[in-house]
């Protein structure tokens, strides 16, 4: 027992002293951390998310490495997972801030973990880019509207897509009375589902049903009883992929036929996994359409395709745009250093990204970009309509 | 009047899937005075094994079923062979403690396999009926008939059979009733059997309610099922399917008539109401404590 201890604390002392030879050699490098959703409720937003950190700095290696300041860097990336919960997403970006001494981070995706970890940036003054975040709480100081002066993300804010959803709730399917049901514990639903209530009411629609449930739960029938009950034309569900098809399963079980409309976190093919036909028809908004694409979005594409074997969903897009914003500032900053990058980062007015145009305002962390309408057909997403800002 | 009926089959559907995994933890309580904390992942594995059967082996309803509660049943007396006969003689905090960490394995063990959500498909051709406006489905009413068939063939043997009965006793006197000549050590194996087999139907059913099975997913419901058996009166076998119906009632009637985020805090606060004025739940009764 004595000497196993013994063998251990060797063994740790020696891993210590090289992992500090590891960051005293790194000269040349340009150490950026990801903290992506691997494990827990949403694995696919985080493997997509991987892969297309994995492509980005793949391409900028291959190439040689990035040119900052008359001077090549290659990249190191660091990825962290963060389990799918709000605490250790804040614990990895310390992580990757304190031990990794990374310049800048990418994620986390979704807003609930994404908040978490903002606020650990800010504090850190290290720049954090969220891909697929669309709570407008990332990007904002506390429970104020002052904006965070270190973090930034690719995707519009719920605001503008819940006004999308709404808008084409009323104008084209032409429904007078909704239905929301949405998870109270998670900030991006409860954000997206207020802010589509707010537009369609002011528009002229009546929320018939605004009913709630929390993550983890799997039976929503006595919220779909009483959706049924209220008699809605369509139904909003602004939820996670992997809660959808349960959804919408146990309302077709119900008798419901109206047709449904989802957000941007119903765009991982995962979902038509888990859905079988029974999605078949319904909409959803989302950051870009792989089969409406422009010749920006069609290289990165053909790469990934090429990498990965699969269509890249949204949060792929918009990890590979986080990257190429983050590029973009390194080499308009000229140096290598947190504060540069968030100089950088904030001389970009115009970005022309995979997922569409992005400019930002000066001192806001926010994109205005456009969103798309999708339609789910057969095993496939195909472009519906586009909405501008 | 149409809304309270589809509420109430709603009820009635959670509440058995409730009962089953409540009874799981019921009969060890009654037999070892220890609470299964693993029960709720136990559940998740009977998930995930009915998963395997039907999607990799492709097999129909009833075999999948079988190989579930089997698999399970067996895995259940492993881990009370492994991990809990050894402490059975140390302190109680040390059991509870194993219990939890057997959970949290079977979790991550899961999650190493199948770390993305996983899609059960239809095992049962799911028609739905509309009567008077109530939309009843036939894995609803196999769902319910199951469940209660599956509760009365345990209350048969517990109340019945020689090992039922060695159950009862071992349940009542834990130190005379071995010196008599009943296996200590095999009626405990045939109740952690019975138990996680039921739990693993339960989660077989589940399954295919919700047919999105994640390693996580047997967290909450495994707690639920705990607070059922407790309001039932925790080992007692009747109490804990009483139990597990009336919190699925709360749960849904609250949702139903309240909005539904008051659900959670509503339904917990009228159980613990409930346990102010039973605090052994609803059948139980006062164990005097041998000094």
């Amino acid at each position: 027992m004595k000497k196993g201890t013994l063998i251990f604390v060797v063994m740790l002392i020696a891993s210590m002293l090289l992992a500090a030879c590891g960051t005293g050699a790194g000269g040349d490098v340009i150490k950026i951390g990801v903290v992506a959703e691997l494990t827990g409720d949403i694995p696919a937003v985080g493997a997509s998310s991987k892969n297309a950190a994995e492509l980005a700095v793949k391409e900028i290696n291959d190439a040689g490495g990035l040119e900052v300041g008359g001077k090549t860097y290659k990249i190191e990336l660091f990825i962290e997972d963060n389990a799918g919960k709000a605490d250790q997403s804040a614990s990895a970006a310390s992580k990757l801030i304190t031990q990794q001494n990374v310049v800048a981070i990418v994620g986390p995706n979704a807003s609930r973990y994404a908040i978490p970890a903002s606020e650990i940036a800010e504090s850190s003054k290290v720049v954090l880019i969220s891909p697929w975040s669309t709570n407008p709480k990332t990007t904002l100081k506390g429970d104020t509207t002052e904006p965070k002066q270190y973090v930034f993300r690719a995707a519009f804010i719920d605001p503008f897509q819940g006004r999308v959803v709404a808008k084409f709730a009323l104008d084209n399917l032409g429904a007078k009375n909704a239905a929301v049901l949405y998870d109270v514990a998670s900030d991006y639903n409860k954000g997206i589902a207020e802010f589509f209530k707010a537009t369609f009411e002011e528009s002229g629609g009546t929320i018939v049903a605004f009913e709630t449930y929390t993550t983890g739960d799997k039976d929503f029938s006595a919220q779909l009883t009483k959706i049924k009950d209220a008699n809605p034309d369509v139904i909003f569900l602004p939820n996670y992929y992997s809660e959808v098809p349960l959804q919408i399963q146990q309302a077709h079980r119900l008798g419901i036929t109206v047709p449904f409309l989802g957000s941007d976190s119903w765009g991982s093919a995962e979902l038509i996994t888990l859905c079988g036909t029974e999605c078949e028809g319904y909409y959803f908004s989302t950051h870009y359409a792989a089969d409406a694409a422009t010749p920006v979005a069609t290289k990165f594409i053909e790469a990934y395709k090429a990498a990965y074997g699969n269509t890249p969903d949204d949060v792929a897009a918009l990890t590979y745009d986080s990257f190429g914003l983050l590029w973009n500032a390194l080499k308009s900053a000229g140096k290598v250093d947190r504060e540069s990058v968030r100089a950088g980062m904030a001389m970009i007015t115009n970005y022309e990204g995979v997922t569409g145009n992005m400019a930002f305002e000066a001192g806001s962390g926010d994109p205005v970009k456009s969103a798309v309408i999708l339609q789910v057909k057969g095993d496939k997403f195909i472009w519906f309509a586009n909405a501008a800002p | 009047m149409t809304y309270f009926f589809q509420q109430s089959l709603n009820a009635l559907q959670l509440g058995s899937i409730y009962a089953l995994i409540a009874l799981g933890y019921t009969m060890v309580y009654g037999i070892l005075t220890m609470i299964n904390f693993a029960h709720g992942d136990l559940f998740m594995v009977g998930a995930f094994f009915t998963f395997i059967a039907a999607v990799l082996l492709g097999l129909p309803f009833v075999p999948t079923l079988l190989v579930s509660m089997i698999g399970v049943a067996l895995l259940g007396v492993l881990i009370e062979r492994v991990a809990y006969r050894p402490l059975r003689n140390a302190p109680r905090v040390s059991a509870v403690i194993t219990a939890l960490g057997v959970g949290l394995f079977l979790e991550n063990f899961t999650l190493v396999f199948y770390p993305y959500p996983q899609h059960i498909p239809q095992l049962i051709q799911n028609t739905t009926w509309n009567i008077a406006g109530v939309s009843i489905s036939s894995l609803q009413i196999i769902i319910i008939l199951l469940s209660v068939g599956m509760m009365i063939m345990l209350d048969l043997i517990v109340r019945k059979t020689m090992v039922g009965m060695a159950m009862r006793a071992i349940s009542w006197d834990k130190a005379i009733i071995p010196l008599m000549g009943v296996p200590l050590n095999l009626i405990v194996s045939a109740t952690f059997a019975l138990g996680t087999g039921l739990g693993a139907a339960a989660g077989t059913m589940y399954a295919l309610a919700f047919p999105v099975i994640d390693p996580y997913m047997g967290i909450l419901i495994g707690w639920k099922a705990f607070i059922s058996a407790v309001v039932g009166g925790i080992g007692n076998i009747r109490g804990a399917m009483i139990g597990g119906f009336i919190l699925g009632t709360v749960e849904i009637m609250v949702a139903a008539f309240l909005p539904s985020t008051y659900r959670d805090f509503v339904a917990f606060a009228l159980l613990l109401v409930l346990l102010i004025f039973r605090p052994y739940g609803i059948l139980g009764k006062p164990r005097p404590q041998k000094v």
